[in-house]
């Protein structure tokens, strides 16, 4: 069972008897009043999007989801088509189920992914991946300021803001729970 | 090894914030304001509901300094002024942090205006130009900035009036959700006069005993500050306290000793008003920051 203190972004919960994850999370609070705890919810089967608003004392079912190692094989018409790398089981996902997740994964990578009721309903990626850049400005010899940052895209499509020292062809990691870059990596 | 990015590129607000404090202490010194410093570990805490102390070391740390802060104003300290960091048990959000820096001012032989007149000062030291540019709103710092009751607010801005929500318990919630993103969006809103049971250490309107002294400040839709003209009878602020301490035990929270030094000393307080001011908010809101994570170099996370 979960309290109001275990909501964050990304919990999977069972709202009206069905699989939900909190997709956007505040806590709020006047000064010397009751805490309230704004979630934006999706349900993790129809993928529609709802507000609530909890207060303290709310309990809540953890969702009933079963969690399998998969890897990342293609993407085609159908969708993104996963591999479970134990029973060799394939499944596909939609664009929409992958979300913005999608931009991060490449092909072998290993995820997982969670099911409910035999279907793929959503991914978890590693915390941290390794993406080539593949388009960043070059960098401007004398700026070597802590802090300044350029944008860039990685081979995978997705862009984000990188400091200025990084160049194209450099590997890079990101933190695939904020999107955001961490370092460089040495090959 | 490379800087850690997320620390380095907080640099410009970091130097914005140490520049905010600067500011501050200087309008303070100023005006003839005593910089104190207060323990931040207590026996206990004055006792409110929705506030949850951290534990630590056999007591409390403070979720506020106003009881220390007071008992020096009773000994004749005029006016005070206090920068200490508080704590306050699982507060972690867009506009909340666990662990935050308060600023609170007290000052003798005034009541809760007086406060209102040194906020807007306060704004004019830190805000030169007079408008401030936050998330897209521009907010004009001319004073006198808007006085609104929360009756009043209630009636312009809620879907209850003010007697409904108080039956039915949802007074937090409608000022939270419903009132206070209207709040300070053009000029400041100091929302003044709460229910007198929304105020457990301020004392009630003369003449009128349904409404406590007691205001909030809102700029562009955030709240600020919180502030009182100080209850002085130690026999009403002892009821109030056993009141909310019996409360706060009957919802199984930690029990707090009766602060009775503190209470005692009460007797020898005149007048007096005092305010609580949320010093990363205030940072937030003088560097565009949409998050209390972008003004702080450390977030409980970042650990």
């Amino acid at each position: 069972m979960y309290t109001c203190s275990d909501l964050k972004k990304g919990l999977k919960l069972m709202v009206d008897g069905e699989p939900h994850v909190i997709v956007q999370y505040d806590f709020t609070k006047p000064g010397k009043g009751q805490a309230l705890y704004k979630c934006k919810l999706r349900n993790m089967i129809t993928g529609s999007l709802f507000d609530r608003t909890y207060r303290s004392g709310e309990t809540f079912e953890p969702a009933a989801l079963e969690d399998r190692d998969m890897q990342f094989l293609y993407q085609d018409e159908s969708g993104y088509v996963f591999m479970d790398t134990k029973n060799y089981e394939q499944v596909t996902l939609s664009e929409e189920t992958l979300g913005d997740d999608r931009l991060l994964i490449k092909e072998n990578m290993e995820v997982d992914i969670l099911m409910f009721n035999g279907v793929g309903i959503g991914i978890t990626l590693p915390n941290f991946v390794n993406l080539r850049v593949t388009q960043a400005d070059p960098w401007v010899k004398g700026d070597t300021a802590a802090g300044n940052n350029k944008p860039a895209k990685v081979e995978t499509g997705y862009s984000l803001s990188v400091p200025s020292f990084v160049e194209e062809g450099d590997l890079i990691q990101i933190d695939t729970r904020n999107g955001q870059y961490v370092t460089r990596v040495k090959e | 090894m490379e800087p850690n990015w997320s620390l380095a590129r907080k640099r410009q607000r970091l130097e914005q914030r140490a520049r905010i404090v600067q500011t501050i202490r200087a309008f303070f010194v100023a005006r003839g304001y005593l910089e104190v410093e207060t323990p931040h570990l207590l026996p206990g805490n004055a006792p409110e509901l929705h506030i949850d102390p951290v534990t630590a070391a056999g007591g409390f740390l403070h979720t506020s300094p106003e009881l220390c802060m007071k008992r020096l104003l009773a000994a004749g300290y005029r006016q005070i002024f206090q920068l200490s960091h508080c704590w306050r048990n699982g507060e972690r959000g867009a506009r909340h942090l666990p662990e935050y820096t308060m600023l609170e001012w007290y000052r003798q032989g005034c009541d809760y205006h007086a406060l209102m007149k040194e906020c807007e000062g306060l704004l004019a030291a830190l805000v030169p130009s007079g408008t401030l540019a936050w998330q897209g709103q521009a907010i004009d710092l001319t004073p006198p900035w808007e006085r609104l009751t929360v009756r009043e607010a209630f009636a312009r801005y809620a879907a209850v009036d003010l007697d409904q929500a108080l039956a039915e318990g949802s007074f937090d919630e409608v000022i939270a959700l419903q009132i206070e993103p209207q709040l300070g969006r053009q000029r400041p809103t100091f929302l003044i006069e709460y229910p007198a049971a929304c105020a457990a250490l301020a004392r009630t309107k003369p003449g009128d005993p349904t409404v406590a002294e007691r205001f909030e400040l809102y700029v562009a839709g955030m709240e600020l500050a919180n502030a009182f003209s100080e209850l002085t009878d130690p026999d009403e602020q002892r009821r109030r306290f056993v009141a909310e301490e019996a409360g706060r035990r009957a919802a199984g929270k930690p029990p707090y000793p009766l602060p009775e030094k503190f209470l005692a000393e009460l007797a020898g307080l005149d007048s007096a008003a005092g305010i609580a001011l949320g010093v990363d908010r205030l940072a937030m809101l003088l560097t565009g920051a949409a998050r209390i994570d972008e003004v702080v170099a450390f977030t409980p996370e970042d650990l």
